[in-house]
C-alpha cells in the first residue's frame, strides 16, 4: 500500500489533536508515515503508533526552534525524498500552510489548503473545502505531482488504530536558506486551562454586546460550565476586551465545534467565515434582526446579561 | 540608496456581496463588485510607514489580475504609494497560488526590490501561502504574519503571534514580509491623495514581458483542479424564542435535548 506522509504538530513531544485527526484521514488513502521534528520528536512515537502511524521519522536540531519555517521545509523534503509518498498531509495552522506550500513548490506539486475532508479517489485523493465564508463547498484534486494537502482541525474523528510506529532517524541537511529568518525571542502563550479554541468540542463566544473586558467573566463562566473554549468577535478583540488569540473569524481562528454559542455577536460575514461550519449554532442577541439568527439552531432574543448567567446556573444545576 | 518596497495587492470580490463561481469553476470576477483586498490595505499602510521612516524610499504596488484590478492599484496609490505595476494577460485566467507566485516573483525581480510586503491572506482565496511561495521563489528570507514590523539599517524585525507562542523575528534585506490586520489601522485616502493618484504612473506588463509561457499559468497550467462547487444548503430555520424571564432556562433545555448537558 502507498505511504502517506503526515507532518506532526507537537509541543515538546505532546502530539496535538489535529495531527491525530490527520492520521484518520491518511489511513483512507494509504499507510501513514509520520514526520516529527524538533525538541521531543521521538516522544511523539507512542501516540502516533496508537493512531495508525506505521513509521515515525524523527529529527531533532536546534534549527527548528531558532529559525522560521525553512528548516522544517528542508526536513519534510528529506522525508518526501526518502519515502516517495502518495500524498503529504499537514495540519492547517498558519505555519503548517507555509511549510506545505514551500514543499509543494520544491517538489513540483500542487497544494490544497484548509481541507475539511479527504477521500480516496480513482485519480488520487479528493479534498473538500469550505469557501466564501463557508457559503460554498468544493471538491478539488491536485493534478500535478504528489498531492500536498493541509487539513483544518476538527475535520475527522480521532480513531485508535494501533500500528508499528517504528521510529527511524531522518537524515536532514539544511539548505543555505534555512537560517535566513532568525527567531530572536519567544514568549509562550499562557495556558488558561481551557481547551484549545480550534480543537474544542464547544466554543462560547462574546462580541461587542459583552460591553467591557470585565464582563467577559460571564462568558468564561458559561464556557467553564460546559468545559468549552472561549472565543471573541473582532469587535471585542479590537476593543481590547479579549486577546487576539481568541478571535474567531476570517482573520482569527476558524472553528468547527459540535456546539458554538454566540453572545452579543451580530454575525458579520467575516465572523461567519470562522464558525459557520459548526455543527450546532446557538445565539443570544437582543436584536431579533441580527444576521446571526439566520444561522442558528436555537436563538434567544434577549439581553445576554440576563440570559447567559441564568443559562450557566441552569447548566450547573442540571450537572449537579 | 533608495529602499525599494514592492507591495503585492489583490483585487477581490466584495465579501459582503454575493460571491460565487463561474461556469469553469473559477472565482467569478466579472459579475460581482470588486475592491482592494482589505487585508492588503494593512500591507500598503506598513509600506508607507516604513518608507516614511527611511531616508529615501519608493513604494511600488503590484497586482496580478484582470482589467478591473486597476481599481485596487488606484486605491493603493491614493493612500500614498508612488507607482504601480499591473500584470494583466488573458492567459492568466484561472491561475492558482503556485502560478500566481511565479508571476509575482518574476514581476518583483523585474521591478527591482529590497523589501516585498504582502497581506496575510487574500479575502477570496484565504490561502495565506502566496508570500511564503514568493519568498521561496526569490530565495530570500520569509518574515511573515507580523503584527508589528520595522526596518532599520537593512534589517527587518517583527513580531509573529503564533498558536503556541509570540515570536520575535529578524532577517536581512532583501526579504518578503507579510503583515496581519493587527499591524495597525490602514489610512484613508485623502482628497489630495486621490487627486495625486490620477497622475501616478501605472505600468502594464503581460506574460511575455515576464518571460512566462502561457502553459505555466492559467487554468491549463494549474496544479489543482476544482471538480465540484456546490452552494452550501441554507441551514434549516432554527427555533427562536424571546426572553421573557426564562430564556436561559429554555436554552438549557435545548442544550440538554441535544445531549450537550
Ligand atoms: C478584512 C476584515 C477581516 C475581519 N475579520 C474578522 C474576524 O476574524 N472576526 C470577526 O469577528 N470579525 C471580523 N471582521 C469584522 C466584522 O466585519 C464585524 O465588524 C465584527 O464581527 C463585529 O463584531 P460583533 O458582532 O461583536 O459586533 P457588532 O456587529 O457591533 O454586534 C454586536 C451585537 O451585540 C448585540 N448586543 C449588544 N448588546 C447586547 C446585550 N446586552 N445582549 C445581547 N446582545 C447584545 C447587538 O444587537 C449586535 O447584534 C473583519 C472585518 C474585515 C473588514
Ligand atoms: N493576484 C495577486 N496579485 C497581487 N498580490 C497577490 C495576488 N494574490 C495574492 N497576493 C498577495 O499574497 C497575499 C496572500 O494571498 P493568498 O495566499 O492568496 O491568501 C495577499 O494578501 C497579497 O498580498
Amino acid at each position: 500500500m502507498a505511504e502517506v506522509l503526515v507532518y506532526v504538530d507537537h509541543v515538546d513531544g505532546a502530539v496535538r489533536k489535529p495531527t491525530l485527526e490527520l492520521l484518520t484521514l491518511a489511513r483512507r488513502i494509504g499507510e501513514p508515515v509520520a514526520v516529527a521534528l524538533g525538541n521531543g520528536a521521538a516522544g511523539t512515537a507512542a501516540a502516533l503508533a496508537e493512531h495508525g502511524a506505521v513509521k515515525v521519522l524523527t529529527h531533532e536540531a536546534a534549527e527548528y526552534a531558532d529559525y522560521l519555517v525553512v528548516p522544517k521545509v528542508d526536513a519534510l523534503q528529506a522525508a518526501y525524498e526518502a519515502v516517495s509518498p502518495a500524498a503529504v498531509l499537514v495540519p492547517s495552522s498558519a505555519e503548517g500552510k507555509e511549510i506545505a506550500a514551500r514543499l509543494a513548490l520544491r517538489i513540483g506539486s500542487g497544494i490544497i489548503t484548509d481541507a475539511v475532508d479527504i477521500e480516496a479517489g480513482d485519480e488520487g485523493p479528493v479534498a473538500t473545502q469550505s469557501v466564501f465564508a463557508a457559503s460554498f463547498t468544493t471538491k478539488s484534486r491536485v493534478i500535478k505531482g504528489t498531492p500536498v494537502i493541509t487539513v483544518k482541525p476538527n475535520s475527522a474523528a480521532v480513531e485508535a488504530a494501533p500500528a508499528a510506529g517504528a521510529v527511524e532517524a531522518l537524515s536532514v541537511s539544511f539548505s543555505e536558506k534555512a537560517t535566513g529568518t532568525k527567531i530572536t525571542g519567544r514568549t509562550p502563550r499562557e495556558s488558561t486551562g481551557r481547551p484549545e479554541l480550534t480543537e474544542a468540542a464547544i466554543v462560547v463566544s462574546g462580541g461587542r454586546g459583552v460591553n467591557g473586558a470585565e464582563n467577559f467573566s460571564i462568558i468564561e463562566a458559561l464556557a467553564d460550565s460546559l468545559g468549552a473554549a472561549v472565543g471573541a468577535s473582532r469587535a471585542a478583540v479590537d476593543a481590547g476586551w479579549y486577546p487576539h488569540t481568541n478571535q474567531v473569524g476570517q482573520t482569527g481562528k476558524s472553528v468547527s465545534p459540535q456546539l458554538y454559542i454566540a453572545n452579543g455577536i451580530s454575525g458579520a460575514i467575516q465572523h461567519r467565515a470562522g464558525m459557520q461550519t459548526s455543527k450546532t449554532i446557538v445565539a443570544v442577541n437582543k436584536d431579533s434582526e441580527a444576521p446571526i439568527f439566520d444561522l442558528v439552531d436555537y436563538g434567544v432574543v434577549g439581553d445576554l446579561f440576563d440570559v447567559v448567567p441564568q443559562l450557566t446556573e441552569e447548566i450547573k444545576a442540571r450537572k449537579g | 540608496m533608495s529602499l525599494r518596497i514592492v507591495v503585492t495587492v489583490k483585487y477581490v470580490p466584495d465579501a459582503t456581496g454575493d460571491r460565487h463561481f463561474a461556469d469553469d469553476l473559477t472565482v467569478d470576477r466579472d459579475d460581482v463588485d470588486g475592491l482592494l483586498s482589505e487585508l492588503d490595505e494593512y500591507a500598503v499602510e506598513q509600506a508607507l510607514q516604513i518608507a516614511e521612516n527611511a531616508d529615501d524610499a519608493e513604494v511600488t504596488v503590484l497586482t496580478v489580475g484582470p482589467e478591473d484590478a486597476k481599481d485596487a492599484l488606484r486605491k493603493a496609490l491614493s493612500m500614498g504609494a508612488d507607482k504601480a505595476i499591473h500584470v494583466e494577460d488573458d492567459d492568466l485566467h484561472g491561475t492558482d497560488a503556485i502560478g500566481t507566485s511565479l508571476v509575482l516573483a518574476k514581476a518583483i525581480e523585474k521591478a527591482g526590490f529590497d523589501l516585498v510586503i504582502s497581506g496575510m491572506a487574500s479575502t477570496d482565496g484565504t490561502g495565506g501561502i502566496v508570500p511564503a511561495l514568493v519568498a521561496e521563489r526569490l530565495g530570500v528570507p520569509q518574515v511573515t504574519l507580523l503584527s508589528e514590523v520595522s526596518v532599520e539599517d537593512g534589517t527587518v524585525t517583527g513580531r509573529r503571534d503564533g498558536d503556541a507562542a509570540s515570536e520575535q523575528l529578524q532577517a536581512q534585506l532583501p526579504a518578503v514580509v507579510s503583515v496581519t490586520d493587527q499591524s495597525g489601522e490602514a489610512r484613508y485616502p485623502s482628497f489630495k491623495g486621490i487627486m495625486a493618484a490620477k497622475k501616478k504612473p501605472v505600468q502594464s506588463w503581460d506574460l511575455s514581458d515576464l518571460d512566462i509561457e502561457a502553459e505555466e499559468v492559467g487554468l491549463d497550467g494549474a496544479f489543482t483542479k476544482v471538480e465540484v462547487a456546490n452552494e452550501r444548503p441554507a441551514r434549516t430555520a432554527g427555533t427562536i424564542v424571546k426572553d421573557e424571564g426564562e430564556g436561559g432556562k429554555q436554552l438549557a433545555e435545548f442544550l440538554a435535548s441535544q445531549k450537550f448537558i
